[in-house]
């Protein structure tokens, strides 16, 4: 069923695609910041903090996205005893961590001349900080257990509990009373950010995105070569 | 098509995707009182008794309530439904206006009113331009 997914044929992808990607990513997230930093307008109320929500919300968009694509991919592998896919969630997760951990410190910087303090433990905080927990450990992991059917079962435990904290953190400020504000855009309804403020955003979140891959291929082929210097090839 | 193994597997997957969720469920619902960052005027309402620890209060800052003598603040939280008297004294954060939301850490002193040792401003979910914001405004 996964013939495609054979590490011969991706390699010769992973090999070359970075290059390109990394164009990709210098083109559009020089655009993106162009856009959020300089032409996109100033806030009615915030001023000029709100330049801070171009790089906090895409971060926590992406982080999510990993981690939710690490879980799926981790519990496909897991019910179809299929290590490339592991491979694969192992090379997602460090960006997904990295843009968690830009995601809370961005979102400090914001919250200190707007809300006034640095932290609050609200529950989209706090779920948000238990997902950076999660990916930690999930690299942990990898990096601890040497035998590799053991490495499968515990980074598949790992992800199926985080996976719960997901819809948590998306629904937080929906469910409880939070000090973070909810959901400005809404795919259903109309979303209440300003179509001018909306532009950048999109392009910083498909920046982020093209780093995330950028990353990612980088790190798979990497797992690839070490597939091949070990005289296999096949999983 | 696929083996019986997979199969189970994929049930032993479900099974436990669903037990944890609603286990986490159970735990987050009967945490509800923690996991709620500041309760409104309404619900301080209906609290049974006065809640001697520090507790937070939400809501929004009642237009034309903010009143400054030297350096402490009187306002008004509102939830459109129960108000509560709030006074303060110190540094307030930007963004704290009338009209707008605004989160309170401090003692009840009693029902409908309250002293605050931390102000903290709410934003909401609308962001735009001034020039939007004023076109807003006059319609």
């Amino acid at each position: 069923m996964f013939k495609i997914f054979e590490p011969g044929k991706i390699f010769l992808i992973t090999s070359k695609a970075p290059k390109y990607v990394m164009i990709l990513f210098i083109i559009v997230l020089s655009i993106g910041l162009l856009e959020a930093l300089i032409f996109s307008p100033e806030d009615y109320k915030q001023s000029h903090s709100v330049r801070i929500m171009y790089v906090h919300v895409p971060a926590a968009w992406i982080s999510l996205g990993i981690f939710s694509s690490v879980a799926f991919l981790s519990l496909v592998g897991y019910i179809f005893k299929n290590k490339n896919f592991f491979l694969i969630a192992k090379s997602l997760a460090p960006s997904g961590l990295v843009f968690n951990i830009i995601a809370l410190v961005t979102g400090s910087i914001w919250g200190k001349p707007t809300w006034g303090t640095w932290w609050a433990w609200d529950a989209r905080i706090t779920s948000m900080l238990i997902l950076a927990l999660f990916y930690v450990m999930y690299l942990i992991a990898w990096r601890i257990y040497e035998d590799k059917e053991q490495v499968l079962k515990i980074t598949t435990t790992i992800t199926i509990i985080g996976i719960v904290n997901v819809p948590i953190i998306k629904y937080s400020v929906d469910w409880w009373n939070t000090l973070h504000q909810p959901a400005s855009i809404n795919i259903l309804s109309k979303s209440s950010i300003h179509s001018s403020m909306m532009f950048p955003l999109l392009v910083m979140t498909a920046a982020f995105a093209l780093f995330s891959l950028l990353i990612f291929l980088m790190k798979y082929n990497t797992e690839l070569i070490k597939i091949k210097n070990k005289g296999l090839d096949r999983l | 098509m696929y083996g019986r193994k997979v199969k189970l597997r994929f049930i032993f997957i479900i099974l436990i995707l669903l037990s944890l969720t609603l286990s986490v469920f159970l735990v987050i619902k009967s945490l509800e009182e923690n996991v709620i960052y500041f309760k409104s005027p309404s619900d301080v309402k209906l609290l049974g008794k006065l809640d001697k620890n520090q507790i937070r209060i939400g809501g929004m800052v009642k237009e034309n309530s903010i009143k400054i003598k030297s350096n402490e603040v009187n306002f008004i939280i509102t939830d459109f439904k129960n108000e509560i008297n709030v006074t303060y004294s110190g540094v307030v954060p930007n963004l704290f206006s009338e009209g707008k939301g605004v989160v309170a850490e401090g003692y009840l002193k009693d029902r409908s009113f309250f002293e605050a040792s931390k102000i903290l401003a709410k934003h909401d979910e609308n962001y735009m331009p001034p020039e939007v914001k004023e076109a807003l405004g006059e319609k």
